[in-house]
């Protein structure tokens, strides 16, 4: 099964292409961003205020990581469940939000605003903390930095491994798995 | 009467918190080896690979195999002979926690309170059952619970006319409906009977369960099987990208019941399907 490369932030005409399915090695910078974070995000923009970072054109990664041991760049580093980021995430699109990588199934209005703003929805493998985190090159946290494991990290990586659940045509690999 | 000491039971539960985040199971293991080379789906058998390889490195480096390194879960068989002294069980419990997630980089995923939300920093309160048992032994079961499986878990009152093909339906739903959110392969822990409370404790217990052990009665052990098999027939797979590997694995645990009940409680935990125990 081949595995396409592909760099970040990501290109538009690159995410066009990408089908449910695809194994795909992500290379560049990404966010993370979980619960607490998405709620803070979503209030600042709410209340008329500015986000602590430009999200156009960014990618963000639903990871809560372990503390890092001594020497660590990072400590253990999976995606958590994406659907608790659903009520957030149509307006974070809306701001130009490009790619997600979580683990399990989306909300009907986050699959529409996908299409919408012809963004991607990726996921890594859940529960594989400790091998993604040896393609994470660099972690450092951005925003936020009271939320502990909730932080917002802008996060370098190396052919960090994600399978394409959601992409610009509607497609979705786990309701295609369900049907089989 | 026998005596363990609080300090022996802070150090046990320190080790338990570790080894159960950094190590995963030989069972588990197994399984996984099993259930890949029966795996017909590419993705599937590389969603198998990683999740091997992801727990070769965790074990190698002593890194956690994931980051929900989950509500700490024990289940203490205390023989009715052996006395703690030194200080309650409970607080020992709590003390080793404190250290193993501590000294283990492991991460506090612990609010004190459900509505204030504020994390307690240290991955306390953990959940204790005690056992009273026979003997003049300590045996400590721990689970690390992580919630992307909890989370998908459902208990339903079911009358007794429902029947058991009610049960089995109800519980491969529950898989159905958890579906990649739960991580599988999961490990499915069913509690049948006792009342409201007592078979959400029976299906939490059935997780302690070594990954391929049957119940010892035949008559639950062909339902286990029969769920699995149901289970896997899903077309889920790892990571509900497809594949015949929904469950490794499916328990069930019994309890007396009232005349007019059929409580069944679903617990779901994940492929890092956690569990390590000492005796003292």
């Amino acid at each position: 099964m081949s595995v396409k490369q592909l760099a970040m932030p990501l290109i538009q005409e690159q995410i066009n292409e990408l089908r449910a399915g695809d194994r795909v090695e992500l290379t560049g910078w990404m966010y993370t961003a979980r619960d607490a974070a998405h709620e803070r995000m979503v209030e600042m923009v709410q209340a008329g205020g500015t986000l602590p970072v430009d999200i156009a054109g960014q990618t963000i990664y639903y990871v809560g990581p372990t503390p890092a041991k001594p020497g660590q760049i990072i400590g253990s580093a999976g995606p958590t469940t994406s659907s608790r980021m659903d009520p957030y995430t149509p307006v974070l699109l809306s701001l130009g939000l490009k790619g997600m990588i979580g683990k399990g199934s989306r909300s009907q209005s986050v699959k529409e605003g996908i299409v919408q703003s012809r963004a991607v929805y990726f996921a890594a493998i859940g529960g594989a903390g400790a091998l993604l985190a040896k393609t994470i090159r660099s972690a450092e946290v951005v925003a936020f930095h009271d939320l502990g494991p909730e932080a917002i990290y802008r996060l370098e990586v190396e052919r960090f491994p994600v399978i394409v659940i959601n992409d610009i045509c509607g497609g979705d690999l786990y309701q295609q798995s369900q049907s089989l | 009467m026998r005596e363990v000491t609080y300090d022996t039971i802070v150090e046990a539960v320190k080790r338990l918190c570790i080894d159960a985040n950094v190590e995963l199971g030989s069972d588990v293991v197994r399984a996984m080896q099993e259930a890949k080379s029966q795996e017909k789906s590419a993705v599937a058998d590389e969603v198998l690979s990683q999740l091997l390889q992801n727990a070769e490195i965790a074990a190698a480096e002593r890194v956690p195999m994931c980051q929900d390194t989950g509500m700490a879960v024990f289940l203490v068989e205390l023989g009715q002979d052996c006395h703690i002294v030194g200080g309650s069980l409970y607080d020992a419990i709590n003390e080793g926690i404190r250290r193993g997630y501590g000294e283990g980089y492991l991460r506090a995923s612990i609010v004190q309170d459900p509505i204030q939300r504020k994390n307690t920093g240290d991955n306390t309160p953990g959940i204790v059952h005690v056992e009273l048992v026979s003997g003049d032994t300590c045996t400590i079961h721990m689970t690390a619970k992580g919630f992307g499986s909890e989370n998908m878990s459902r208990l339903q009152m079911m009358k007794p006319s429902d029947g058991i093909d009610a049960v089995e339906d109800f519980v491969v739903e529950t898989v159905r409906l958890a579906g990649p959110n739960a991580c599988p392969p999961v490990v499915v822990g069913v509690g049948l009977g006792g009342n409201f409370e007592h078979s959400a404790y029976l299906a939490k217990r059935a997780l302690f369960r070594p990954v391929g052990e049957r119940n010892q009665r035949p008559d639950a052990a062909e339902l286990e099987l029969a769920l699995l098999a149901k289970i896997n027939q899903l077309g889920l797979g790892p990571q509900g990208m497809g594949g015949r590997t929904t469950a490794l694995d499916v328990h069930v645990e019994l309890y007396a019941t009232h005349i007019a009940g059929l409580p069944v409680a679903v617990n779901i935990n994940c492929h890092a399907s956690r569990h390590k125990h000492v005796t003292l």
